[in-house]
């Protein structure tokens, strides 16, 4: 185990170089005039055009010059440097205002999806063809259809500002309470996957032939559910829910925006609008690190849960 | 059984929903006193900065308007009077002497003095700082010699100290506006506090900015959430009728709209404009509009052949139907626009383009076509800013009414449009914007049409309109001063380098919770006036 674990760290460390240098690449050959974008349709003064210019290094371009900025930019994150983004401020105060909520709140959407959608998975798994079964069925068909853009103002339209019954918008220091409207909003989606998913997966496994043995050996039913069919039908939503973790790390750029929300989505958002490299760079290379470890933990529990795995 | 767990499927969300909607229907208005204790909420996007000579958008001036008290506001008919200066006068309109008002105060407890004034000008004039709007500070003398890497001087040889009360401010040439110009945020004095040395800001000014207004900061910026503000008792000038203001900030105009209509928020300065439509419906009296500052025109590369004959320009001009497009398209949230400087200045005069502003699809062809005028037209804007459904609209307009063939180009951004008009390639047509940064003619005329004005993009130049500015510029008092730029006005509506199109106009709203809800030429709110409702 402890060797498998060795193995996919020093995985992390080349696939974070690999990554970080990819996103840098594209920003810089995005970037069109980050100075104007910071200004929008303000005329920039030749004084802080060169201010800005001297401070980011935006007069080294072409080949030469994106190797200066990415080693330079590379030199500072060892160091912990994040740098600063074109407004001046600390890239790392920005992070360290922004992760909290963001946690926060992907942290409410994972206990959604994990309670409503495996839940519900097994229960449709277990009576396949039932009245829930369909109906789960068609109501995540729904949800599934419906984007995020459109399903979070209407959220927040019927039940903040019709209804009243959550605030509209959570703002920067929300409680619970005001995170939970967008939680379920940004677990929803993932919900209805993690569902279809369980519930196939249950569905399966109880057909398979170790579930007969058991059941011919006269074990209870709910014996068999719990520990031999749901063990194993347990990797694929394991695999997903890892990666939709990170996912909703990153995936909350509109939810964060509809209900104001200043965390790392919203941040993202401002970043790429403003064409602020250094702050979208920032950004991504911790977001990296989230999808790495993520990535990681499921890893181990496939381990865990499945110990052929751990020998291969 | 199948029959009744079906119905029990369908009777709960119905009885959830039954539920929701007896909830929804509580709240009133309140009593409609107006309640000193209170605080009012107003939404900002995130400021830049929060250092007078740094902050050129409307969020962070907005904050700055709490802080800080100007030396001249704007009355009724847009000209300047003295709000923290004593009085502001020259005899040459190049030497200006301004005297302060005796008792204002930092709210640190610091007098304000002279040199509070002179030590933020030429810390904001410095271009090695630089500040986002050192570029007001190019009027006054020895501007030219803080430029470059390692400029010549450090401060401003205009500016003399004269008694503790008393500045002069010496102009490199005559400009007799001057007064207007101080009006703008970049001209706010800054304590001593607020420099850790003689020219060096010090690390957290900008956190909790010190200033000598109506408010002083309560804890400092927290960043992408509020700023808020508290009632500076000390204040010598005119009180607001509000304990304090919180300044929420707010990503998203559709976030703050929701929260508006909850109640969540006092007050939205700009409606968003998918919400327009409904807003009036939604809000009822507490929709607001009042003119603001901006102009959008459509301008002409002069510099190129087919676009040189004026006649061209104004035939194009002829076969645009402003008022159909400002109704179908913007549902009347901008005006349109027959003039060159916008109506919230003095010496603004109604269609000074005359003829070319009338829709005439019919005299618009035949002169068209009389004047030469380019088989196919193309119409440039940047793709970001929403522009596409008037520019369509526009085209079809030409397309019918000239018989052209006509096609609207986006650039990504606003910068790369003007990158490509800088370097005079064939764009076609392109859009421009302008807001003012102080309300007088000169700043509709000056900076966009003068023949090395910073934003004349259309390569027009007219020696007649040069000297006419100058002429006004030297003026003896604002009403000469007017009359030269009306003239100069005039001398371009007859060689329409641009079309007009709209004047911009501020959509704002509020909640139940407070009255009195103004809007300046700034957008920014009013908030000495502003109240709260109990």
């Amino acid at each position: 185990m402890f060797r498998f674990i060795l193995r996919r760290l020093l995985q992390m460390v080349l696939a974070f170089f690999g990554t970080t240098l990819i996103v840098y690449a594209l920003m810089f050959a995005g970037q069109g005039d980050p100075i104007q974008a910071l200004a929008g349709e303000r005329p920039v003064t030749a004084a802080q055009r060169a201010y800005l210019t001297e401070k980011f290094h935006l007069d080294r371009t072409g080949v030469g010059g994106f190797f200066y900025r990415y080693f330079d930019y590379l030199k500072n994150l060892l160091q912990g440097d994040l740098g600063q983004s074109l407004t001046g401020r600390s890239i790392g105060d920005i992070l360290a205002a922004a992760w909290p909520v963001t946690v926060k709140l992907a942290l409410i959407a994972m206990a959604v999806t994990v309670l409503f959608g495996v839940t519900a998975g097994v229960l449709a798994g277990i009576r396949r063809a039932s009245i829930f079964d369909n109906s789960t069925l068609l109501l995540t068909l729904l949800v599934l259809g419906i984007p995020t853009i459109v399903l979070a103002p209407l959220a927040q339209y019927l039940l903040g500002v019709r209804w009243q019954l959550f605030p509209a918008t959570a703002g920067a220091d929300p409680d619970l309470y005001a995170l939970l409207l967008p939680g379920i909003v940004l677990g929803s989606l993932s919900l209805a996957t993690a569902l279809r998913l369980t519930r196939t997966s249950v569905a399966e496994n109880l057909r398979a032939d170790y579930v007969r043995t058991a059941r011919s050996k006269g074990l209870v039913r709910r014996r068999i559910v719990s520990v031999h069919v749901l063990r194993n039908s347990l990797i694929p939503v394991v695999t997903f829910l890892g990666v939709e973790l990170g996912n909703l790390m990153s995936g909350a750029i509109i939810t964060e925006g509809v209900f104001n929300i200043p965390g790392v989505g919203f941040n993202l958002f401002r970043g790429i609008r403003t064409e602020d490299g250094p702050l979208v760079v920032g950004i991504v290379s911790v977001l990296v690190v989230v999808y790495l470890v993520s990535n990681l933990v499921v890893d181990v529990l496939y381990a865990v849960l499945d110990p052929r795995i751990r020998y291969e | 059984m199948r029959v009744r767990r079906l119905a029990a499927w369908t009777a709960l969300p119905l009885a959830v929903t039954l539920g929701l909607v007896a909830c929804g229907s509580g709240g009133d208005g309140g009593s409609g006193e107006s309640n000193p204790d209170a605080a009012v909420r107003i939404e900002i996007a995130e400021p830049q900065h929060l250092v007078p000579t740094n902050t050129n958008e409307t969020s962070g001036s907005q904050v700055l308007a709490a802080l800080f008290s100007p030396l001249v506001d704007y009355d009724e008919a847009n000209k300047p009077h003295e709000v923290a200066a004593e009085s502001v006068t020259s005899e040459d309109n190049t030497t200006w002497t301004v005297k302060l008002k005796d008792g204002y105060t930092f709210h640190n407890g610091e007098k304000v003095t002279a040199d509070n004034y002179v030590d933020a000008w030429n810390y904001g004039a410095y271009a090695p700082n630089g500040q986002n709007s050192s570029y007001f500070f190019e009027k006054i003398a020895g501007y030219e010699d803080m430029q470059g890497e390692t400029p010549k001087a450090k401060t401003l040889s205009g500016l003399k100290k004269v008694d503790d009360l008393t500045f002069t401010v010496t102009l490199s040439e005559p400009y007799s506006e001057f007064k207007s110009v101080l009006g703008y945020t970049a001209f706010y004095p800054m304590p001593k506090a607020a420099f850790s040395a003689p020219g060096v800001l010090a690390e957290g000014y900008e956190q909790a900015p010190v200033g000598q207004g109506p408010f002083k900061m309560k804890g400092a910026w927290q960043h992408d959430a509020k700023v808020e503000v508290e009632k500076y008792d000390a204040f010598p000038g005119e009180k607001p009728k509000v304990a304090g203001v919180e300044f929420r900030i707010y990503q998203q105009p559709t976030a703050a709209y929701a929260d508006v209509l909850s109640d969540n928020l006092d007050v939205i300065k700009t409606i968003p404009t998918e919400n327009l439509s409904t807003a009036g419906t939604d809000l009822g009296d507490r929709f607001k509009q009042s003119s603001a500052s901006s102009l959008q025109v459509l301008a002409f590369p002069t510099f190129q052949e087919e676009f040189s004959n004026p006649d061209v320009r104004k035939a194009i001009s002829m076969a645009i139907d402003r008022d159909e497009i400002t109704k179908s398209i913007f549902k009347d949230s901008q005006q349109p626009a027959r003039s060159f400087v916008s109506p919230v200045v003095a010496g603004y005069r109604d269609s000074t383009i005359g003829e070319a502003g009338e829709f005439d699809p019919a005299k618009a062809k035949s002169l068209y076509q009389a004047a030469g005028g380019p088989a196919r037209i193309e119409l440039s804007y940047n793709g970001d800013g929403g522009h596409k459904d008037w520019i369509d609209a526009t085209c079809n307009q030409l397309k019918t009414n000239l018989g052209v063939d006509c096609v609207g180009t986006a650039e990504p951004k606003f910068a790369d449009l003007l990158t490509k008009v800088k370097a005079k390639q064939p764009v076609g047509l392109f859009r421009m914007g302008w807001v003012m940064d102080y309300p007088s003619m000169e700043n509709y005329l000056g900076p966009l049409y003068s023949s090395n004005g910073s934003s004349n993009y259309y390569g027009y130049s007219n020696p007649e309109f040069d000297k006419l500015l100058a002429e006004g510029a030297s003026a003896a008092n604002e009403d000469e001063a007017i009359k030269k730029y009306q003239a100069a006005e005039d001398l371009l509506a007859e060689d329409l380098p641009v079309i007009p199109l709209r004047y911009g106009q501020n959509n704002f709203g509020h909640s139940t919770k407070v009255t009195n809800v103004e809007m300046d030429l700034f957008d920014r709110i009013d908030l000495v006036k502003i109240e709260a409702v109990k």
